[in-house]
């Protein structure tokens, strides 16, 4: 079997429908949305149409609401730095962010604490999740941003933001959760969330990539990260992506339509895939298994075995995936999440994730528990410490 | 980054692998804390010429195919010959490897060179390979290379308070 793609939550294929619904908008109504001729004036429409539906999709009560963006990195670092330097342009306020967010967080929450502002890492659980107890335990009376991620993309636990975004406006705080791993692919409501901004990407949606969004609940404090022409209501700055802006908009559309049946499918797959390596290998579990999870992420912690050298051997068969090992993709450290949930650093060397999506099937999953095992106990065979840290070598 | 075609077949192919049962020297480097952990054994004959080598390897693909390789370029060789294999020589053997995989060269030699010490050692006589500091479980892999330890720089990789309580840093194998 060739080319078996378990790396869904690292991105995904477009999906033909969503090139379809994009390709006018590259070739005849490819007009500046800001022109206003008659060229302009449909690029415009097409739009402004796309905006409408996104914002329906995800529970905003206006359009204006959603501001387009390049990805989940711009609306992760916009929304952050925006509504601080908004709210305190001095610094002083003080940001919560939880510790196992992606970079695309952490980064502008450290240049935020270079910059002037207090920032607090807010460690999860060993079972994965975000405590509320420990969020209101972080407040503090300059506290005026919590940001915590919806869906985590390594672990796949999903964290009760409607709890959270309560305890920061209690607090008179705002609420700002990375919800690129949610999107259509659990429910995702803002309003039900009761956040004030919220970031996307369409490319792990079946969508384009370099497309992305940012919700900002009306009279949000936002300060502008990208100034020039003042498209996307002064808050965002640059002649917008028009196909791009569609194709999220109706790849969105098409996992809100799918999602009931994807969810339980996925969820099943995903189940066979962690009980199928967790009782055919010995010193294996998933590094998270409790509380609420996304349907198509399988995290596993494989002992005694180097991340990379799996991924290599699975690549060799056709089978692509990550892993939070220190030696992969030229990073030098474990993962930061699963060294959050405390998972040890030697553990975490050997951590696999399968994500799954629309493409996945039963005799991929087949052909990865049959692939799969004696890979492990090869790796395992040439290590000196494995029957020294775990017995005898399976 | 981008393997070359002789370190995935070296990964792929390993040479050597396994312990030679009451070898004449054994060194074991690296440290599992920080996902990379080798044993070379080795068998010398009578003139001080390495009869034979063999290794494992828990790490990357790349700490694998620099197992591999030391091993086929010590065989043969003179005891003062095998320690003077250097990072870069390994590196070149298998046609140049990614800039942040240096450090795994690094294991490999060492490892050569502490087998070697190991046998000298224990045959009274001095050892010839000088310090080496991925015997030491304390060693830093990636000391040498452009990764920044203070939690101050710009481009940190950190979370700050993931820094251990010993003022060691938790994520990245670094001692105070």
């Amino acid at each position: 079997m060739e080319n078996v793609y378990f790396d869904y939550a690292a991105t995904t294929p477009v999906d033909e429908r969503v090139v379809e619904a994009m390709m006018p908008f590259f070739t005849e109504r490819f007009g500046n949305a800001n022109s206003l001729y008659a060229l302009g004036r449909d690029a415009y429409r097409g739009l402004e149409d796309a905006r409408e539906r996104f914002a329906s999709g995800i529970g905003a009560e206006s359009p204006n609401e959603v501001i387009f963006t390049s990805g989940g990195t711009e609306s992760d670092n916009a929304a952050l730095v925006g509504i601080l330097s908004r709210l305190a342009p001095q610094g002083g306020a003080h940001l919560i962010v939880s510790a196992f967010e992606h970079h695309a967080v952490l980064h502008p929450a450290e240049w935020l604490e270079k910059h002037g502002y207090e920032v607090s890492y807010l460690r999860p659980r060993e079972d994965g999740h975000i405590h509320a107890e420990d969020l209101k335990a972080a407040l503090r009376p300059n506290t005026k941003l919590v940001s915590v991620m919806h869906g985590n993309n390594e672990i796949g636990t999903v964290q009760d933001i409607a709890a959270f975004s309560a305890i920061a406006h209690e607090h008179g705080a705002l609420m700002h959760t990375d919800a690129c791993q949610t999107l259509g692919k659990i429910p995702f409501d803002v309003t039900a969330l009761g956040v004030d901004a919220a970031s996307f990407s369409s490319h792990k949606i079946y969508g384009p990539k370099g497309v992305g969004a940012l919700y900002l609940k009306r009279r949000t404090p936002f300060e502008t990260q990208a100034r020039g022409g003042g498209q996307e209501f002064k808050k965002r700055s640059g002649t917008q992506n028009t196909p791009g802006v569609v194709g999220f908009t109706r790849a969105l559309e098409l996992m809100l339509e799918e999602q009931p049946a994807e969810m339980e499918r996925l969820a099943r797959l995903r189940d066979r895939l962690i009980l199928g390596v967790t009782s055919r290998l010995e010193n294996t579990e998933p590094s998270a298994s409790t509380g609420k999870r996304l349907p198509n992420i399988a995290p596993l912690l494989i002992k005694g075995v180097e991340g990379e050298a799996m991924l290599l051997q699975l690549d060799n068969k056709g089978i692509a995936v990550s892993t939070g090992s220190a030696c992969s993709s030229g990073s030098l450290e474990p993962s930061h999440v699963l060294l959050s949930i405390g998972c040890p650093a030697e553990v975490a060397h050997g951590s696999l994730r399968l994500s799954l999506g629309r493409f996945t099937t039963d005799e991929q999953v087949d052909y990865f528990l049959e692939t799969f095992p004696p890979i492990v106990e090869r790796l395992r065979s040439m290590s000196p410490v494995y029957a020294r840290m775990f017995g005898s070598v399976s | 980054m981008l393997y070359s075609d002789k370190v995935m077949d070296h990964f792929n192919n390993p040479r050597n692998v396994g312990v030679i049962e009451d070898a004449d020297g054994v060194g074991e480097v690296g440290n599992p804390v920080c996902g990379d952990m080798m044993k070379i054994t080795i068998a010398v004959d009578d003139s001080d010429h390495i009869a034979d080598v063999k290794f494992q390897t828990l790490g990357c693909g790349a700490a694998i195919a620099t197992s591999s390789i030391v091993t086929e370029m010590a065989k043969g060789l003179t005891l003062e010959d095998a320690v003077a294999i250097s990072k870069q020589q390994v590196a070149d053997e298998l046609g140049g490897l990614p800039a942040s995989k240096m450090h795994c060269s690094v294991l490999a030699t060492d490892g050569l060179k502490v087998a070697v010490d190991d046998y000298l050692v224990k045959h009274g006589r001095e050892p010839i390979a000088g310090e080496v500091k991925s015997a030491d479980p304390n060693f830093d892999p990636h000391a040498d290379e452009d990764h920044h330890h203070d939690h101050d720089e710009d481009d940190a990789d950190h979370v700050h308070d993931t820094a251990g309580e010993d003022g060691s840093c938790s994520q990245c194998c670094q001692r105070p």
